[in-house]
């Protein structure tokens, strides 16, 4: 049981540590949609919980809608690789073995109520947060922008997952409903951007106004 | 130190080219072709000892020096790699003296290589340097993620103390390391996805381009002492991954020597289904070998 979880928790810092090391969009879109699904199973696998809904919900959002959606926005947009992010893939990975150590660092420091979760999940969840900031800063398109976005909500419900045992139905529902209508969002906003402009890159934008 | 332990590195000694061999056969049945003999490197090796060696004026003792002293670095470092039970050499603190000596292996070739004063075999050697320098870290963590595991100093000691009830518990470091390890594997030993050993390209080449001044008994040592560390290397990998511990010696043997051949095909399998990568790009793997090894540690020192 616990090898399982601390299993699914070194998954989820694999895809981060892919996350920022890959530059082909496609292959970050699937390492998200495996994010999604991990984290869906995570509460199964941890708590056992009785609830099936939820997480079923979870992971076909987050694993099959959202790869799905981006997929198809870029099949229209035909933008293959982020070339040249703000920073550099091997500069990235390095930064996010620092960002484990903070995360890892933080989690002793920060004071946290007792939680009954597996010690690994409030640093990996600290770790998902701080990935999905730093990809939304560094990146220049926004199909990867939008994943950071994608994998900070990832890192924000597993911090959840640790302290509210039972978290009402409500208000998870309202969150997946929420991080739908983002990424439903951006996704129009991509293909819109990519309509106008003929690329994704985000920072160019800024040179419109005037 | 009881005397049947030497057998294991003898053992290594007369099998080590083999693994070439059966990497090499592999290769040709992806490729659809009958190959060259198992045996093709031990008849290179007796060919090439047979010759007589071809020195450039330029050269100095240093090129003469480097095949034998890099051949008696590999040698010991062979004595002190567990392989199914434990090492004829082994004291607390080997681990760091295994890397150093990989390490002297390296800097032994790439002056020999300078020493030619050929600009070409410089390229190699600054190849070489600049990738090792980014394998040792991944080589040094990772053995040090399993130094913090099993509170061992000593390479014997560490690889006694997994056995595959352990690898079940404390599972994801010990995988993690393992995936590290094998990309050092890779590149430390010219294969691959780092550097390809059948061109003869000048664009690409790493290891190769670095002995092409080494002929006749020199070159054989230097192919030997390839082939050896091949099984060095393979041999950290398989005790991790393979901790066959039945307590017959015989068996233990028979089974990490089955999961070097086992090593040898993947390898095989690795060279026929991937393409080499470019030579930026392979930075970036090393490091990535490398944060899987900080990750491993971090996970253990937690």
């Amino acid at each position: 049981m616990n090898t399982w979880t601390d299993g699914l928790l070194i998954v989820l810092v694999l895809t981060n540590l892919r996350l920022l090391g890959t530059s082909r969009l496609s292959a970050s879109i699937q390492i998200v949609a495996l994010q999604g699904i991990v984290m869906g199973v995570l509460p199964l696998v941890a708590t056992g919980a009785d609830v099936l809904v939820l997480p079923l919900a979870s992971i076909c959002l987050k694993g099959v809608v959202f790869p799905w959606l981006l997929l198809h926005s870029l099949r229209e947009a035909k933008r293959l690789r982020e070339i040249q992010p703000f920073v550099g893939y091997t500069a990235s990975l390095l930064a996010g073995i620092v960002m484990l150590a903070a995360a890892i660092w933080m989690t002793g420091h920060l004071p946290l109520p007792a939680h009954e979760g597996p010690a690994l999940l409030v640093p990996v969840a600290l770790f998902t947060v701080m990935v999905g900031l730093f990809v939304i800063v560094t990146r220049r398109t926004a199909a990867k922008q939008v994943l950071g976005y994608l994998s900070m909500e990832n890192g924000i419900y597993a911090f959840g997952m640790a302290f509210v045992r039972e978290e009402p139905f409500l208000v998870g529902v309202g969150i997946l409903l929420d991080a739908f209508m983002a990424v439903f969002v951006m996704g129009i906003a991509i293909f819109h951007i990519n309509r106008e402009f003929d690329h994704i890159e985000v920072d160019r934008l800024d040179t419109l106004k005037g | 130190m009881p005397i049947y332990s030497f057998i294991r590195p003898l053992l290594a000694l007369i099998l080590a080219p083999l693994l070439l061999g059966v990497v090499n056969k592999t290769k040709a049945f992806f490729a659809g072709r009958v190959g060259q003999p198992l045996l093709q490197p031990y008849y290179d090796i007796s060919r090439l000892l047979r010759k007589g060696a071809v020195y450039s004026k330029t050269t100095s003792w240093v090129f003469r020096a480097a095949p034998v002293v890099c051949l008696a670095a590999v040698l010991i470092a062979l004595l002190m790699v567990p392989l199914g039970g434990r090492a004829p050499l082994a004291f607390g603190g080997d681990i760091i003296l295994l890397a150093y000596l990989l390490g002297l292996v390296r800097f032994l070739i790439v002056i020999g290589a300078l020493d030619t004063g050929s600009s070409f075999e410089g390229m190699g050697a600054s190849r070489e340097v600049q990738f090792s320098a980014m394998a040792e870290p991944a080589l040094l963590l990772g053995l040090a993620a399993l130094i913090r595991k099993t509170g061992c100093w000593s390479l014997s000691d560490i690889f006694q103390g997994l056995t595959f009830h352990g690898l079940l518990h404390i599972g994801p470091a010990v995988l993690l390391v393992a995936g590290a390890l094998l990309v050092v594997f890779l590149a430390e030993n010219a294969r691959i996805p780092v550097d390809d050993p059948n061109t003869h390209l000048e664009l690409t080449m790493i290891h190769e381009v670095m002995v092409l001044d080494n002929s006749g008994p020199d070159f054989a040592f230097v192919l030997y002492a390839a082939s050896l560390k091949l099984w060095v290397l393979g041999a950290l990998l398989v005790n991790i991954l393979l901790p066959v511990r039945t307590g017959a010696a015989w068996a233990d043997t028979a089974a990490a020597m089955g999961g070097l051949v086992v090593l040898a095909v993947i390898t095989g399998v690795i060279e026929s289904t991937m393409a080499r990568m470019r030579l930026v790009r392979v930075p970036h793997l090393l490091v990535a070998a490398g944060v899987l090894s900080t990750l491993a540690l971090v996970l253990v020192l937690r």
